[in-house]
């Protein structure tokens, strides 16, 4: 199947990817390759067979809920874009 | 030294015929005189790796020496270090520095190796020639206006070209094999579980592998012996005994049976590569080794299933990036929202950024069960294929690539072509298989040609024994790459 233009906009910001006007008719025709060599897919008939998530069908390992991490949040904040007062910064979401 | 395998580097260093600062400066120096031609490292830090060399001599000195003692190691810029930023190959990671060291790089710190720099890289290993890196491009040593492969393509061009004795890779969907055969050097990708992923940027978490990169199988036996091992942060690490991945390098090959899968030798494959990949099998059956046809009937749904799930996963992994706890956050915009697609946009590639879109579109409502269910159903298929398959043979045995490296610029108009050049790499890792890539030999172009070892869950010891036996008698990862003169 193809993807209209109006799909690429819906997707890009499902995606929160920015997809300039000028450029949404490139991003489209190279999805619309790959999405086509994809299509592939529909035509095997999958009738039964069970969906194989992972490649060794183990099962998830349990561990105590106890916490193992010592706090580091001055560490870990020396990287963020901004931060005050031991809080991430982020423009106004409420006016 | 420059050209020793990892066992004579031990030995020289045990010896104290050279120390590792000398060692570790030599590579230095190589990679100084040879990286601006061939863009191989992102970030190397002299100092450093000096200190951490100065370190390991009072170890050896004291008696001290661990398997890797002094040894410099070359890791893929996707293993997070706290000594050097971890870019990822990507803008959005630019300048970041990890807080803490990746599992992988803790193992190789424990075995006494010292840090040698972090190698270039498609964007987050997205990408099969390394052109999709911020950093640009790095270059293949047997000709600089080829691609590398990808997306492990530092790693490779820095063993091809003995910038390095050894490094890390990692494989999602053939990063550590298809530009190991581009090179013209050895790659493993190890069963899915056995190395851990923390610390190992994601991209695809149910395919994504770290594995070695050496000139010769056992060097790679020797790496897999520090990478593998279980790991509680990663819970897809596999609780296992340790094993000696060197236990069989003394393989005999007598009643080996060896599948040739027809889909592997059949149209779209390159005579010269065809000629080569033949000519090592007939070797294996000169030492007594049995060949035996088989099917593998859902190879050519391997690429479809592969730009399901692994953009699928992409798009999930990939949106902590947010401009907000790490990593680059746009100067320009009106609200929260704009600051997340304008940093995305910023941040991200073409090819990332398309990956997202088409995971984003697989998993979004309506589209789930028709793409995401439907790729993960046959990729149950492609795994049976293997199965069968292994009732009948030990290893599998055909090409890495279905061409020599192709020149910067030829695919990357038209990502499909590109995608299709991992026809042949990306079974294993949906299968969860181990899979290493060996030389055997050059093309009529004189390039370097991979052959594809394929095993069982856990077969790494005898895939690499087998891949050991037939460099013995070869010498085809001996050969310098025309660029990268000793």
């Amino acid at each position: 199947m193809s993807l209209t233009q109006d799909q690429i906009r819906r997707i890009a910001q499902l995606a929160r990817i920015a997809v300039p006007e000028d450029e949404s008719g490139a991003v489209r025709e190279r999805l619309n390759r790959v999405l086509g060599m994809i299509d592939q897919l529909q035509a095997v008939d999958t009738a039964g067979i069970e969906p194989m998530s992972h490649a060794l069908d183990v099962v998830q390992p349990l561990r105590a809920d106890a916490v193992t991490e010592a706090d580091q949040r001055a560490r870990f904040q020396s990287g963020a874009p901004a931060v005050e007062g031991g809080l991430y910064l982020v423009p106004k979401v409420l006016e | 030294m420059l050209d020793s395998t990892l066992g004579e580097l031990q030995a020289a260093l045990a010896a104290r015929r050279v120390s590792s600062v000398e060692l570790t400066r030599a590579f230095l120096e190589r990679i100084q005189a040879l990286n601006g031609a061939l863009n191989a490292f992102i970030t190397v830090d002299e100092t450093m790796s000096l200190a951490q060399a100065r370190e390991a001599d009072q170890r050896l000195a004291r008696g001290e020496a661990q398997p890797l003692t002094g040894i410099p190691v070359a890791h893929k810029d996707i293993f997070c270090t706290r000594e050097l930023r971890t870019t990822c190959g990507s803008r959005m990671l630019e300048h970041y520095t990890s807080p803490y060291d990746a599992h992988v790089i803790e193992q190789f710190g424990r075995a006494g190796a010292v840090l040698l720099g972090k190698t270039n890289m498609d964007e987050f290993a997205m990408g099969s020639s390394n052109e999709t890196s911020y950093f640009g491009p790095a270059r293949n040593p047997w000709g600089r206006t080829l691609v590398p492969g990808g997306s492990s393509g530092g790693s490779a061009v820095a063993v091809a070209a003995r910038m390095a004795p050894v490094a890390t890779g990692t494989d999602t969907g053939g990063s550590i094999r298809q530009p190991a055969a581009l090179t013209g050097v050895c790659g493993l990708k190890p069963t899915y579980g056995l190395v851990s992923r923390y610390g190992m940027v994601a991209f695809a978490s149910s395919l994504d592998q770290g594995g070695p990169l050496a000139r010769c199988a056992s060097d790679l036996a020797l790496m897999l012996n520090v990478m593998a091992g279980h790991d509680a942060r990663d819970s897809t690490s596999l609780p296992r005994p340790k094993e000696d991945y060197a236990c069989e390098l003394g393989l005999s090959l007598k009643g080996l049976r060896i599948g040739l899968p027809k889909e592997y030798f059949g149209e779209g494959v390159d005579g010269g590569v065809l000629e080569r990949v033949r000519a090592a099998i007939a070797w294996f059956e000169a030492q007594g080794a049995r060949t035996v046809e088989i099917a593998l009937p859902n190879t050519h749904l391997a690429v479809p299933v592969y730009y399901v799930l692994a953009p699928a996963e992409a798009s999930s992994n990939l949106s902590r990036f947010d401009g907000v706890r790490y990593g680059h956050r746009a100067t320009q915009f009106t609200d929260l929202a704009d600051m997340y697609c304008r940093t995305r946009a910023e941040g991200f590639g073409a090819e990332v950024q398309r990956r997202i879109l088409v995971g984003t579109y697989v998993l979004s409502h309506g589209y789930y069960d028709a793409y995401y269910l439907k790729a993960q159903k046959v990729r149950r298929l492609i795994a049976r294929d293997f199965e069968a398959a292994f009732g009948r043979c030990d290893l599998i045995m055909g090409p890495t690539t279905p061409t020599t490296a192709f020149a910067l610029g030829a695919k990357t108009d038209d990502p499909v072509q590109m995608y299709l050049n991992d026809i042949f790499t990306i079974p294993a890792p949906l299968a969860g298989l181990p899979a290493l890539s060996v030389p055997c030999g050059f093309d009529a172009r004189g390039l370097p040609v991979g052959l594809q070892v394929m095993g069982p869950h856990f077969a790494e010891a005898k895939m690499l024994g087998a891949a050991h036996q037939y460099q013995r008698a070869t010498d085809w990862h001996r050969q310098l790459p025309k660029e990268a003169p000793l």
